[in-house]
């Protein structure tokens, strides 16, 4: 029995792979093709869809604004949730425990529950179609999961580092920034990685606060879809391209994620 | 570890105090005050009590909607957690074997949602997509457009191949943390393989196996994009979850009041359940 154990992770990541396969492989067909002919590989091999993509700015400008948001909200994110975790992993205040569970509720409401409101609130703060409203709204999940993942990091780290450094004569500034931070850099690497995640995959927020200016691929892609019949190869391009940013920060944190999963709580 | 009280630590949870209340506590607001009022277009607003809550509780549609979430975020539970289980126990624990698994696992956790559900969609189209061509093909009646069947099988399938590997980097995880002496020690005893992982795998998995139920309750319960691309909610509403059929109700009809009081029953579900995690969690970490 020992000797077939491989086949079941093999057969899980054929299965995780064919559907992606056919992503691309569709890609790289054309819109008849694809359409009438059943075919498990291109027939008429043609990059003409990714052409399309990288040369036309409705297109490509999708990719700059996801990423844009993506970026701010994973800075913001970290940035906010690095003291507040430092609070909950040391300190005991007056209501912490209730803090923390209502942090978490936000990472549990369900963004279909906030979408009309916050277009109405982002609006009536002119903040609407801009990247930092994206990435405000973002926060809403993001920073509940970073500051329970950065928690259960620092948790790991004894206490005795903060008082030797302290006895050594560091103020708390010079230690956060010189001594704490550098010990939990790979937790720090984590929380980056799940909030790059969820803000690149989410998309009914970031749809309901963007029209033009700061929209998404994700909703370029359906309005695509909706508006010029189903340019079927076109999709399959964009849809190619949307897993690439993905597969490049997982590359970078693949050592991390299962030391990560076990030392933080996610 | 034993912290010490201090109440200025409230300044370092400020900014993200702020910026959740920000995001959290005003549309919340916007959506109770619609839940008792009435809406007739420029800003005219008339109360309306718990009506709208009597009359969501009351509706068929509401009950139907429900009812399949609870049905959808059974199932999806009932095969992910088992088999993600399984998957992580058999697989490597050293050499190329792990960094292999890990990065072809983690592809789906990356892909925008709404990929997710396009990449669906074509993959099980029955005239030109490689599941619904291969199954038509050996003989099964297979359209997800047009039997609530298939499209149920679909949706779950789909979400299956997008979240088991959660489950699996999860236990992964939680596997790795048990220390060779514990293996040593079965072995010694002539332990059965069920048995090591009855009484040591699974005891020291129980942490991190419960955060997987609980990270894949809320969010099958919240699940929207996907389904939503891949069957509209269709054929009719049979795969319209409760998200779906919000929205409908809220952004396609502009039921206001309706849809604001559905939202908070909806949301005080959600909250029950992970109260309900959150307490045992907390009991068993207490206990550890």
């Amino acid at each position: 029995m020992k000797k077939y154990k491989w086949l079941v992770p093999t057969l899980y990541i054929i299965f995780l792979m064919l559907p992606i396969y056919w992503l691309i492989n569709m890609s790289f067909k054309t819109t008849t093709e694809i359409i009438n002919t059943y075919s498990l590989w291109p027939q008429k091999f043609t990059t003409e869809n990714y052409v399309k993509i990288f040369t036309d700015s409705t297109w490509y400008m999708g990719y700059i604004n996801s990423i844009t948001y993506t970026v701010f909200n994973t800075v913001i994110s970290v940035a906010a949730a690095l003291p507040a975790a430092y609070a909950f992993s040391r300190y005991k205040f007056l209501g912490d425990k209730h803090l923390f569970f209502w942090l978490l509720t936000n990472r549990m409401a369900p963004p279909a529950v906030f979408a009309l409101p916050f277009f109405q609130f982002y609006s009536s703060v002119n903040l609407f179609d801009t990247h930092i409203a994206v990435a405000l709204s973002h926060c809403l999940f993001n920073i509940p999961l970073a500051v329970w993942i950065l928690e259960g990091f620092m948790s790991a780290v004894p206490k005795e580092l903060d008082e030797t450094a302290y006895v050594d004569g560091y103020s708390f500034g010079r230690f956060f920034f010189k001594i704490f931070v550098p010990t939990i850099a790979a937790g720090i690497g984590i929380t980056m990685f799940f909030c790059f995640m969820f803000s690149w995959v989410e998309l009914l927020l970031a749809k309901t606060l963007t029209a033009t200016a700061a929209k998404p691929i994700a909703a370029t892609m359906t309005r695509t879809a909706s508006t010029s019949g189903y340019e079927l190869g076109l999709l399959a391009a964009a849809g190619t391209l949307t897993i690439i940013p993905g597969a490049i920060v997982i590359y970078f944190v693949k050592n991390y994620i299962a030391k990560g999963f076990a030392m933080g709580r996610v | 570890m034993n912290k010490t009280i201090n109440q200025k630590a409230w300044y370092f949870v400020i900014p993200v105090f702020v910026l959740v209340a920000f995001n959290a506590a005003i549309p919340l607001m916007t959506v109770v005050n619609y839940s008792f009022q009435e809406t007739f277009g420029n800003n005219v607003f008339a109360w309306e009590g718990t009506r709208w809550f009597k009359q969501i509780l009351l509706s068929e549609r509401f009950h139907a909607s429900l009812g399949r979430q609870f049905a959808f975020t059974f199932i999806i539970l009932l095969i992910q957690i088992p088999l993600g289980i399984a998957i992580a126990l058999t697989m490597p624990k050293k050499g190329w074997g792990v960094p292999v698994c890990l990065i072809l696992m983690s592809m789906p956790l990356l892909i925008p949602w709404n990929v997710v559900g396009a990449m669906w969609n074509i993959f099980a189209l029955p005239d030109i997509g490689f599941l619904g061509y291969t199954l038509n093909s050996v003989g099964f009646d297979y359209n997800f457009t047009q039997q609530p069947g298939d499209a149920w099988f679909t949706t779950i399938l789909m979400d299956v191949w997008h979240w088991t590997s959660l489950v699996v980097l999860l236990s992964y995880a939680g596997l790795n943390s048990i220390q060779p002496a514990y293996y040593q020690a079965a072995e010694i005893d002539g332990a059965s393989r069920w048995a090591t992982f009855r009484y040591i795998e699974l005891p020291k998995m129980k942490k991190v196996l419960t955060l997987a139920i609980l990270l894949r309750f809320m969010d099958s319960f919240m699940i929207y994009t996907e389904p939503f691309v891949l069957t509209g909610g269709g054929p009719g509403n049979t795969t319209a979850f409760l998200s779906i059929d919000l929205v409908k109700m809220a952004l396609g009809q502009f039921d206001l009041g309706p849809a604001a009081a559905m939202s908070l029953i909806y949301f005080f579900i959600v909250l029950l359940v992970c109260w309900v995690f959150y307490n045992l969690m907390m009991k068993n970490e207490a206990q550890s």
